[in-house]
């Protein structure tokens, strides 16, 4: 199932809050199994797993990144600018090998590389620090300028976002400079369990088509779904893709 | 200042491709021939200064050298959390150069000055900080921040000293005083006013424009026990590592540069530095009164 609109509104089965997972693949037990490992405390636990299914398609059917060569200049990138809740992408990186399962015991701790919010200088595969809002998409479109300007044509720049995350005016400055130069190497997600304090009256989508990016909106737990949104730019535009989970709790 | 600095970048620009330029409109105009012979290099993100220093930490992730560059105000002020998440968490430096220092747009009111922008960039660590006195001293820092990696702060300023002096930033004795004289520094374009209020009292006059990382070994050989610090920018900006580099020795300090206080007053920059006391007949009384014998 994938919806592609200029208008960015959920496909019907998409709006059904606590819709469970539809499509799993091999990798998912383990995946769970790295996610229990981590400890207890995570304080954002609701965002952490509305982003799971996302990060594992992506992880697994998008990008090219190779655990071995996080240096690679030709790699893809996916920034995590929500920053929040970063549990889900733990486990899967781990399960990636991007970095040691045990790392997962001491989520926090005062050794631990591994914190609340993720550090690109402690952690191999994290493309930025992130947990203020509003920071990753503006490093994003950097990252697919600097690419560019280096003749790096291969690369997509991947930024994963939340609904409430929108709030910050920063994202817009980003949404409507990237729209306005046609930046066809960005793909922004965004997460959407409908925590914006004020929501989007008329779809947080319209927000990125009006200035003229392309746009998807798929059920968050269809991982073929995802797949194809995830792959669904044109290499004109900048490409959204909406993933819409059930309700923050 | 700012004309060789756009003369400057443009000619770095062509000779370095590794080099980029981020503009938010301020100065775009200027920038345009640069912007032509390299499209995907000079980057105009319009009126979006969060952007502009987000666009500049995604840039240096990816291994280029960004130059940055606005009114003071919106580079720094505006843009604070920018750079400190954007550049310095994320293990990136970049090249900000401002033009619009504290009251160089006194006419335009306070919403474009920003005496403060090097003590912001003082709450940040590892910056280096130039403010050039004269135009020739504009070209040699921007030449070494591009070849860098690190961050680094270029402020311009339409306020100007007679005459260039270009050099590696140290403290250097510009007039010396007598034995044991108090040493008053003088960072940036304030050194000509600061040698008229000094004329016939005996002091030495020291100047850098490279006040981060200031030069303590330089300041530790040049002072006896009395240091006036003069600064075009927020008074006492530079007192704490004045200070610290004379924690050991008994030492009175005297830190003068721009008030915080808001006047709600445009006129000119020379109307402020009055104001302020910054001009030769304002800094002879505070000197005067701070040299004077209890």
């Amino acid at each position: 199932m994938r919806t592609t609109t200029a208008t960015g509104r959920p496909p019907a089965s998409a709006t059904l809050p606590g819709r469970q997972a539809t499509t799993t693949t091999g990798t998912r037990p383990r995946i769970e199994a790295l996610l229990r490992r981590l400890t207890g405390d995570e304080k954002h636990a609701p965002s952490a797993h509305s982003t799971l299914d996302v990060l594992q398609v992506l992880y697994e059917r998008v990008l090219n990144i190779d655990p071995a060569r996080t240096d690679d200049p030709d790699r893809d990138r996916f920034l995590l600018s929500k920053g929040h809740g970063p549990a889900a992408y733990y486990a899967v990186l781990a399960a990636r090998g991007f970095f040691p399962e045990h790392w997962l015991d001491d989520l926090a701790g005062p050794d631990s590389p591994l914190g609340h919010h993720p550090d690109r200088l402690l952690v191999p595969g994290v493309e930025i620090g992130s947990g203020s809002l509003g920071h990753g998409l503006g490093l994003g479109v950097g990252i697919a300028l600097g690419l560019r300007a280096q003749g790096l044509l291969r690369p997509r720049v991947h930024v994963l976002l939340g609904d409430a995350e929108l709030d910050e005016g920063s994202n817009h400055e980003a949404i409507a400079y990237a729209g306005a130069v046609g930046l066809a190497s960005l793909t922004a997600i965004v997460v959407d369990n409908r925590s914006a304090t004020h929501g989007w009256p008329g779809g947080l989508a319209s927000r990125f088509t009006v200035n003229g990016w392309t746009a998807a909106t798929v059920d968050g737990r269809d991982q073929d779904a995802l797949a194809a949104a995830l792959t669904g730019h044109d290499n004109r535009r900048p490409h959204l893709v909406v993933a819409v989970t059930e309700p923050k709790e | 200042m700012r004309e060789t600095f756009i003369d400057t970048t443009s000619t770095i620009l062509a000779e370095k491709p590794r080099t980029a330029l981020v503009l938010a409109d301020i100065s775009a105009a200027s920038f345009a021939p640069a912007a032509r012979r390299h499209p995907d290099r000079v980057l105009n993100v319009g009126i979006r200064e969060q952007l502009m220093i987000g666009v500049a930490g995604g840039l240096a992730l990816t291994g280029l050298r960004p130059i940055v560059h606005s009114y003071a105000t919106f580079l720094v002020d505006r843009a604070y959390e920018q750079i400190k998440l954007d550049l310095d968490h994320q293990g990136v430096g970049a090249v900000l150069v401002s033009v619009g220092a504290s009251y160089d747009g006194a006419s335009m009111g306070r919403t474009h000055m920003s005496p403060q922008d090097v003590a912001l960039l003082d709450t940040l660590d590892g910056w280096t900080v130039h403010v050039p006195g004269h135009a020739g001293e504009v070209a040699g820092p921007l030449h070494a921040a591009v070849g860098g990696d690190g961050a680094v702060y270029l402020r311009l300023s339409t306020q100007t000293n007679d005459r260039a002096r270009p050099g590696d930033g140290s403290l250097t004795v510009v007039r010396p005083g007598g034995p044991g004289a108090p040493l008053v520094i003088a960072v940036g374009p304030v050194l000509d006013e600061v040698l008229a209020a000094v004329a016939g009292l005996d002091v030495a006059v020291a100047y850098t424009n490279r006040p981060r990382p200031f030069d303590t070994a330089g300041l530790r050989a040049l002072t006896g026990t009395e240091v006036v610090l003069v600064e075009p920018y927020l008074a006492g900006t530079s007192s704490r590592l004045v200070d610290a580099a004379l924690a050991d020795r008994p030492h009175r300090l005297l830190s003068l540069g721009v008030g915080r206080d808001d006047l709600h007053r445009y006129g000119s920059a020379a109307d402020h530095a009055r104001w302020h006391g910054l001009d030769a007949a304002g800094l002879r009384r505070s000197i005067s009164a701070f040299l004077a014998p209890a």
